[in-house]
């Protein structure tokens, strides 16, 4: 088991290498610079000297190879630069951000787990009843509903109609503020679980050995606890790692329209305005999550089955 | 036009006077929105020259200038009074004797030295310094030829004397967010990006990162009996349905409305008479690049003035939102000509025009734009069958909107669409026409005119205001005349505000932007904020 727990961390690593030099071409190629950025909006007229001022500051102004020596070097000593915009080193503002992302990752996979594993579960249990059919329309709904959207017609009913709920902001970091964007970032993997769920425990039941175990007069509640359950769990735990590995990535849209102080709104903001540092140093953070997660989900798949570790 | 403008600013601030007179009241607690993005770069804002700053800024600092909304024109701010040498280059400053800094630390002429030679510390590169270059010596300060900014000079510490370049009006260059004053007692320097002293009439209380800044009443404050809010939450709202939502559900107190909301909140019977509007101080263009050979001749760039319906696309795809613009200083502008019209929408004299200078088959030519709905891709896909008409084939050049000041500062484009600041100062607007101005600075469309040159180098040495603002005006129908960009639209800024807000005022320079200390709430606010 260490073995393989090294292996899988190890396999982070050329993953990030990548990942970070994928990054460093792209944000050198694409058009646009954060001192043009200053002043992209018209309200203020060019100023050639302040762009040189800037462009001197931020070493923008050397060779693209010096640029890329300097950002291995410095991501080598974990350290992530120095934002353009806020002049604050990049850890600093994804640290000012992180709780907040993760609490609403945790919060809408927590919310997807709780509605949606049950629900696949009970469907694939009474198959082509009206939970089942109300479940599945549900899910595609839900796979299908943009998120963008359907924030807004959570506001619009929780917020503006009954006046349950605050419709944006932190406040005090309240579950009051954290229900709808949580809610609404949940809906997705909640539909997607509800249908794995569902497809992996109808597989799981029309197995040899459900069959051996109800012939041997194994009770439907043991059957279903005992075997069913188990047996289906590895599917879930791939969506639920999946899913949860990739929320604050797609929470990016939700941080933005909730006004979320995550890092998704942090990356926006700083893709706007070609601010390098943040943009890289936000990515890279995002990056690693996924894969933190992933390789947790293989290590609980190697406790939960045997033989993916012998694989 | 000047009429309906002056209109909707009468009407504007009847909402504010008719609500001082039945009085103000003390207490409560305002929910602002900063609608230009999800974050505040800095709490340090002598490093930031974003708007969204700005909201921090009206809170917690002074500059020695501040804007007036009502009177148009910057006006003393951190000094009683001033007196200017005969050539107008020198300025005495007699600065309050009872504004204190958030730190407990009196102002003193020490502290606003400090603070220029902090924004012109070439070590810094900070925004502000192309500002604090209009004070004699600073240029050899910002390039680090100098120890000190020699037209900087400490009378006493009540009294602070500054030599400008040339007579020019200071209040401009010295209002500007960039340049608002620190307290000069503070060693280590980087705390001003998380704990910011000013002079403002607020005091920072806690920024949450991406969230919002809350801001507190500063009791020591300059201005007797003011502010009347005993707090101010800033909270970050960057996208507009968002907005919308809240400010119906009345969570914040103000939003900045875009054409389409602007259009339904006109049709809503609770939401329509709590619309303050001002035409702010940009201008909104196509930019023609004489470099590209149709765009040489002055007859060509006429005739697609004339070529577009620019009130037609001002009512469908703007709502109304903008007035139609008659040159490029904007409506609010001192050296606005009244009596000057915008270019009439007549297709056959495009045509003839064009046949003059020889392009009676029409020509193709590409425009560089952003995404933007009213200054971007969507105004170009509205003009490209009106020129199709005269024979003009236009291809849109979508690109973001950090990209689109790479190209146009880099002279990279045949034509550009873009809002470009138009005021308040007309000096400094139509510095971006005149022949000396370098194209990466604001010359974009490379002008250059004798005729103009010389109005606006008159002007330049003008110190009678009125003299002043009438060659501007002159200069300024030189360059409508020669039609270097297509005149599309002065910004019509529109703020939603809820009926118990008292005090806005119609800020021509930025709508968004309003002086927190003039602002109070009456009883029938929500209890939570009352």
């Amino acid at each position: 088991m260490f073995r393989f727990t090294l292996r899988r961390i190890l396999q982070v690593v050329p993953t990030i290498v990548v990942v970070a030099l994928l990054i460093f071409v792209i944000f050198s190629v694409v058009p646009g610079t954060f001192a043009a950025s200053l002043f992209a909006d018209g309200k203020r007229a060019a100023d050639p000297q302040m762009i040189a001022r800037l462009n001197e500051e931020f070493g923008l102004n050397k060779p693209l190879m010096e640029r890329f020596v300097t950002y291995v070097t410095d991501l080598a000593r974990f350290d992530l630069g120095t934002s353009f915009r806020t002049r604050q080193p990049v850890v600093d503002l994804i640290n000012d951000r992180m709780g907040a992302s993760l609490q609403l990752a945790v919060a809408a996979m927590a919310f997807a787990i709780v509605v949606g594993v049950p629900l696949g579960f009970l469907a694939a249990l009474r198959p082509g009843s009206i939970l089942d059919t109300v479940t599945m329309i549900g899910a595609v709904s839900g796979l299908s509903m943009p998120q963008f959207w359907l924030g807004l017609l959570m506001m619009y009913l929780f917020a503006l109609q009954l006046n349950w709920l605050p419709s944006f902001g932190y406040g005090d970091g309240s579950l009051r503020n954290l229900i709808l964007p949580a809610v609404t970032l949940g809906v997705t993997p909640l539909a997607l679980l509800a249908r794995t769920t569902r497809a992996g425990v109808l597989d799981v039941l029309n197995a040899d050995f459900i069959r051996t175990a109800h012939s041997k007069g194994m009770s439907e509640a043991k059957v279903v606890r005992w075997h069913v359950a188990r047996n289906s769990l590895v599917l879930i735990v791939t969506t639920v790692g999946l899913q949860f590995g990739s929320l604050i990535g797609q929470a990016v849209v939700i941080e933005k329209l909730f006004a979320w102080p995550g890092i998704g709104s942090l990356l926006v903001d700083s893709v706007a305005i070609r601010d390098i540092p943040v943009v890289q140093g936000t990515i890279l953070v995002i990056v690693l999550w996924f894969l933190i997660i992933n390789t947790a989900v293989d290590l609980v798949y190697a406790a939960i089955d045997p033989r993916i570790k012998q694989e | 036009m000047l009429k309906r403008l002056t209109l909707a600013a009468m009407l504007s601030l009847g909402v504010a006077t008719g609500a001082l007179a039945a009085g103000e009241r003390h207490g409560g607690t305002l929910v602002f929105t900063a609608p230009y993005g999800s974050s505040f770069a800095t709490l340090d804002v002598q490093a930031s020259p974003n708007t969204q700053e700005e909201f921090i800024t009206q809170a917690i600092h002074r500059a020695l200038y501040s804007w007036d909304s009502n009177q148009n024109k910057p006006v003393l701010e951190l000094a009683t009074s001033e007196d200017v040498s005969e050539d107008g280059t020198v300025h005495t400053y007699h600065l309050r004797d009872n504004a204190v800094f958030h730190n407990g630390k009196p102002l003193t002429a020490d502290d606003i030295i400090y603070s220029y030679k902090r924004i012109a510390n070439p070590k810094n590169a900070f925004p502000g310094a192309s500002y604090i270059a209009v004070i004699k010596g600073a240029e050899d300060f910002i390039a680090g030829k100098a120890e000190e900014i020699s037209g900087l000079k400490k009378i006493d510490d009540h009294t602070l004397e500054i030599t400008y370049t040339g007579p020019i009006n200071p209040g401009f260059p010295l209002m500007q967010n960039t340049t608002v004053i620190y307290p000069s007692n503070v060693e280590d320097e980087s705390s001003f990006a998380k704990t910011p002293f000013g002079l403002g009439a607020f005091v920072f209380k806690e920024h949450v990162p991406g969230s919002q800044v809350v801001v507190e009443k500063f009791d020591k404050y300059y201005e007797e009996g003011k502010p009347y809010l005993d707090r101010i939450n800033i909270v970050l709202m960057a996208e507009d349905a968002a907005r919308d939502v809240a400010f119906r559900n009345k969570e914040i107190d103000v939003s900045i409305l875009g054409p389409t909301q602007y259009q339904a909140y006109q049709g809503e019977e609770v939401l329509k008479d709590h619309l303050l509007e001002v035409a702010e101080v940009y201008t909104r263009n196509i930019g023609f690049n004489p470099a590209f050979e149709p765009f040489k001749d002055k007859r060509v760039r006429q005739a697609i003035n004339h070529a577009i319906n620019a009130p037609l696309i001002i009512e469908r795809l703007v709502k109304n939102k903008a007035y139609p613009a008659a040159g490029w200083l904007p409506i609010s502008s001192p050296a606005f000509d009244k009596d000057k019209v915008p270019y009439a929408f007549d297709p056959d004299k495009a045509k003839a025009l064009l046949a003059e200078a020889g392009y009676a088959d029409g020509f193709e030519f590409e425009v560089t734009a952003s995404p933007n709905e009213s200054w971007g891709v969507p105004i170009v896909e509205a003009i490209l069958p009106m020129l199709k008409k005269v024979g003009i084939s236009v291809k849109p050049k979508p690109v973001e909107s950090s990209a689109l000041g790479d190209a146009v500062t880099s002279n990279n484009f045949q034509a550009f669409i873009w809002s470009n600041l138009s005021g308040p100062d007309p000096l400094n607007a139509l510095r971006c026409y005149y022949s000396k101005t370098p194209q990466s600075a604001c010359n974009y469309a490379s002008y250059a005119s004798p005729e103009f040159d010389k109005l606006y180098e008159a002007a330049q040495q003008e110190r009678d205001s009125a003299k002043q603002n009438d060659l501007l005006r002159q200069a300024n129908n030189i360059v409508q005349d020669d039609a270097p960009v297509w005149f599309f639209n002065y910004n019509k800024a529109v703020m939603a505000y809820q009926p118990w807000i008292h005090g806005l005022v119609p800020n021509a320079t930025e709508l968004a932007v309003q002086p927190y200390d003039e602002i109070w709430i009456d009883e029938t606010a929500p209890d939570g904020r009352k």
